[in-house]
């Protein structure tokens, strides 16, 4: 009786804990519920949320990528810089923009994937280089001046709303369901969890081990890629400093969703869970007028308690 | 009769859903070898488990040297007692030497620090006098396995330990270690030491034993001297039935299938403890079983995954259905190609622990089972397991459970269904009844002979020389990465195929 309650904190417990964040924030707070700052928060999680389906496929290799805030920097200021190579008013910038950030978060990924596979350097050290090599050539790209002046094409993407439902929050919405259906449904999901559960079992049963680890550096590339974009367009310009932090956030988001940072436990689903907490809680500890020195401090203690109680929960079977 | 070292009476233990115990009994007289025997799930780990102080029982006692143990007490404190365990996994620390590993958290001091000197010398005594020559300045990690868990005995002696338990002491040893191992065991025993020794080598028991006590469903059963019992009485107590090796009938061998000539491979540069080949040959016919024989480090496994493909293989050709071939780059190709593994260790190479049954089955064969070889289909997924669920007996609570919390047995089951659903030509099996016990060792033969009665090629690599004479059409011996004779079963006998395995001299205990 007393296992199967722990058996369902463990799965729900997340869940749960975000359902009373919100009751107790709207019982301090009116505001805290109205529409307008929902929307608030769920647009300002969505541009780490993207990044944290992708870290999600990571940590499932029991890999970590520590240059997503970085890149996202560096995608977003090559989006602009190609874009404003066009001059201002050609009105198809935005394509320019997002395509060059995705590309160079992809070639990014690549890079890093084919460092931890083939030079078999582990993946916390290479994306630690990482890290500070995209933060640095985003200051060498524009001598560390923001870039601004989007047309109104391109602050859609940020801004714009469709069926009242903001750009980034659809996107996001659009992303976390795919990657759910890769990771549960697809071939290459299952080879994902194999690979991060034992390798070499997995190599025995004929996966080709290192693509498949590089390739889920590419695709948290790809996706950081897409963030910088998205909070470029959101922001109305590409800074140097954007998206500095994200890494932590991120990887938080993932392992509050119940992911083992030793590969093959976890899932979209409880990164999307893990995403909103830190969204809700944020937002919430700002409206309660919590400085925001303690918001740092209570977002860290979340996170050793949603691990530690999951390895409480884990011993106790 | 004198006191006995170690009683246990009536001890009870229920697990969530499973009477693990019911009122066991269990003595241990001092200064003997006290086998326990039982089938997998008999409840030999749960009552080691609860003599080493791991767990506690619900009900009854324990007496080390006619005291009650106090239920509560810690591993730690049952081994400050001088009851000591030495697990099939050591606890040895790699990258510190012998010396401070025998004395780990004991250390001799002089003025509050560390006294070396001492500690090498008390070290160096104690290796002595259990007759090994080891250095003990010389970091654990480079020692074999046997020499590993004679650090683990010596550090028990260090402990000066009253009785020791030894859980399958002798699962990863080759014929020669078992023998140092069982020099090291009369040693202890002469010296009033007692020990409870595990092992599903039935014929150890007869070597190495004074007594034995069986566990049935988590029952006592009996408790005799070992000179008046044999291995088959042993079996009938364990299982409650007479068990035999079915003697396979032997069918007209079909067209070979795969053959290789010439395999040869270079010693590791990196060092790794494979065994190079030189210039095997071999064939093997379809619906045909073929045994590998040798000791432990003869070349069979570093052969068995040189044909699959996992390791690099330096020379050689390869026929695959009369075609000639460069030896297999990546297991993918030999899966392509219709070859089959169910690797040697079960828990590193084979399984995904803490994934589903479901997921661990399937993962070769999801091609076949997705639409347009991409998404899974979970319908016919659930279907091909529940097929193999009933074909192959696997005893598991649903497909969703982690395959970690099965019984050896019944992984051993799950990992052969997954090459079955491949529908190999050829299958390659290493120790495929390595620690299961009796009754899942026979099911996993007629799983084997199934196999090559519907005209798959099937190798089989195990140490238990019984095992291969009842299964096999032929078996290949090896020997320091070279085969030393191929020998069909008709003309098979234990002492032949010793004499082509062994190194120096032929005779063994």
């Amino acid at each position: 009786m007393r296992g199967d309650v722990i058996a369902w904190l463990r799965r729900y417990g997340t869940t749960l804990f975000l359902v009373l964040l919100i009751v107790f924030f709207t019982s301090q707070n009116q505001r805290f519920i109205s529409l307008r700052n929902l929307t608030n928060i769920l647009t300002e999680g969505s541009i780490y949320g993207i990044i944290a389906v992708g870290m999600t496929f990571v940590i499932l290799t029991a890999g970590v990528d520590l240059a997503v805030g970085s890149l996202l920097a560096f995608a977003g200021m090559a989006g602009a810089t190609v874009a404003g190579l066009f001059g201002a008013d050609v009105s198809f910038s935005w394509i320019v923009a997002l395509s060059s950030a995705v590309l160079v978060g992809a070639s990014a990924g690549y890079l890093q994937g084919k460092a931890v596979t083939w030079l078999r350097i582990p993946p916390f050290i290479v994306t630690l280089g990482g890290m500070t090599i995209w933060r640095g050539a985003t200051l060498i790209l524009h001598d560390g001046a923001p870039i601004s002046g989007f047309d109104a094409a391109y602050r859609w993407w940020g801004t714009g709303t469709i069926l009242h439902v903001p750009i980034p929050v659809a996107l996001f919405a659009l992303i976390a369901g795919a990657g759910y259906i890769v990771q549960r449904y697809t071939r290459y999901g299952r080879h994902v969890y194999a690979v991060g559960g034992n390798p070499e079992a997995a190599r025995l049963n004929g996966l080709n081990v290192a693509a498949i680890v590089t390739s889920v550096y590419v695709i948290v590339g790809v996706l950081s890629g897409l963030a910088g974009f998205l909070q470029s367009a959101r922001l109305g310009a590409a800074e140097a400093t954007a998206g500095s932090g994200y890494e932590l956030r991120v990887i938080a988001s993932v392992v509050i969703g119940g992911a083992s940072l030793s590969g093959g436990r976890g899932g979209v689903g409880g990164t999307i869970i893990g995403a909103l907490l830190i969204g809700v809680l944020t937002n919430g500890l700002v409206i309660m007028h919590v400085s925001s020195y303690w918001q740092q401090v209570v977002i860290g203690l979340i996170i050793v308690a949603a691990v530690a109680f999951d390895t409480f929960a884990k011993a106790r079977r | 009769m004198p006191a006995p070292v170690l009683e246990v009476r009536n001890v009870h233990k229920q697990f969530p859903g499973v009477k693990a115990l019911e009122g066991v009994q269990f003595i241990v007289q001092r200064g003997e070898v006290h086998a326990l025997l039982g089938e997998n799930g008999a409840g030999k780990s749960t009552l080691l488990k609860i003599l080493s102080g791991a767990q506690a029982a619900d009900l009854g006692e324990c007496l080390l040297d006619g005291l009650i143990l106090d239920p509560a007490d810690t591993p730690l404190a049952r081994q400050r007692l001088g009851l000591v365990t030495i697990y099939q996994e050591f606890n040895l620390l790699p990258f510190m030497s012998v010396a401070e590993n025998l004395y780990l958290g004991r250390e001799p001091t002089r003025h509050g620090v560390i006294d070396w000197k001492r500690m090498r010398t008390d070290a160096r005594a104690t290796l002595l006098s259990l007759g090994l020559q080891v250095d003990p300045e010389l970091e654990v990690r480079w020692l074999s396995v046997a020499q590993q868990q004679m650090i683990e005995i010596a550090r028990a002696m260090t402990q000066s330990a009253k009785l020791i338990i030894m859980d399958e002491p002798t699962a990863a040893l080759s014929s020669r270690e078992v023998d140092v191992l069982h020099d090291v065991i009369r040693k202890l025993r002469a010296r009033g030491v007692s020990l409870i020794y595990v092992t599903h080598r039935l014929q150890e028991v007869k070597q190495i034993c004074d007594s034995f006590t069986v566990l049935r469903d988590g029952r006592y059963v009996t408790r005799g001297a070992v000179s008046d019992a044999d291995v088959k009485d042993f079996v009938r107590l364990m299982v409650g039935r007479d068990v035999e090796f079915v003697k396979r009938p032997h069918g007209a061998p079909g067209n070979t299938v795969m053959s290789v000539s010439g395999i040869g491979t270079d010693r590791d540069p990196a060092g790794r403890h494979a065994t190079p080949l030189h210039d095997v040959s071999l064939d093997v016919r379809a619906g045909e079983v073929l045994g590998f024989a040798g000791l432990v480090g003869a070349g069979r496994t570093e052969l068995a995954r040189i044909l699959f493909g996992a390791d690099r293989c330096d020379r050689g050709v390869l026929y695959l259905n009369g075609r000639e071939l460069a030896p297999l780059q990546h297991p993918a190709q030999a899966i392509e190609a219709g070859l089959a593994l169910v690797p040697e260790d079960r828990k590193q190479q084979g399984c995904f622990l803490e994934q589903s049954v479901s997921r661990n089955l399937t993962l070769p064969s999801l091609k076949r089972l997705a639409l347009w070889r991409v998404f899974v289909n979970e319908r016919r997924e659930s279907e091909m397991v529940e097929h193999y669920r009933l074909a192959l007996g696997i005893k598991m609570a649903d497909a969703h459970v982690a395959i970690g919390t099965l019984s050896g047995g019944n992984q051993q089951k799950v990992l052969l269904a997954r090459c079955m659903a491949l529908n190999p030509k050829v299958l390659i099996v290493d120790e495929p009844t390595r620690g299961i016990d009796v009754g899942a060792k026979a099911e996993v033969h007629l799983l084997l002979c199934e196999m090559a009665a519907r005209s798959t090629a099937v190798i089989v690599i195990s140490s238990e020389l019984p095992e291969l004479m009842a299964l096999c059409d032929r078996i290949v011996v090896f020997r320091e990465g070279r085969v030393t004779g191929v020998v069909s079963a008709a003309d098979a006998n234990e002492a032949a195929l010793m004499d082509l395995m062994a190194i120096a001299h032929p005779s063994h205990g």
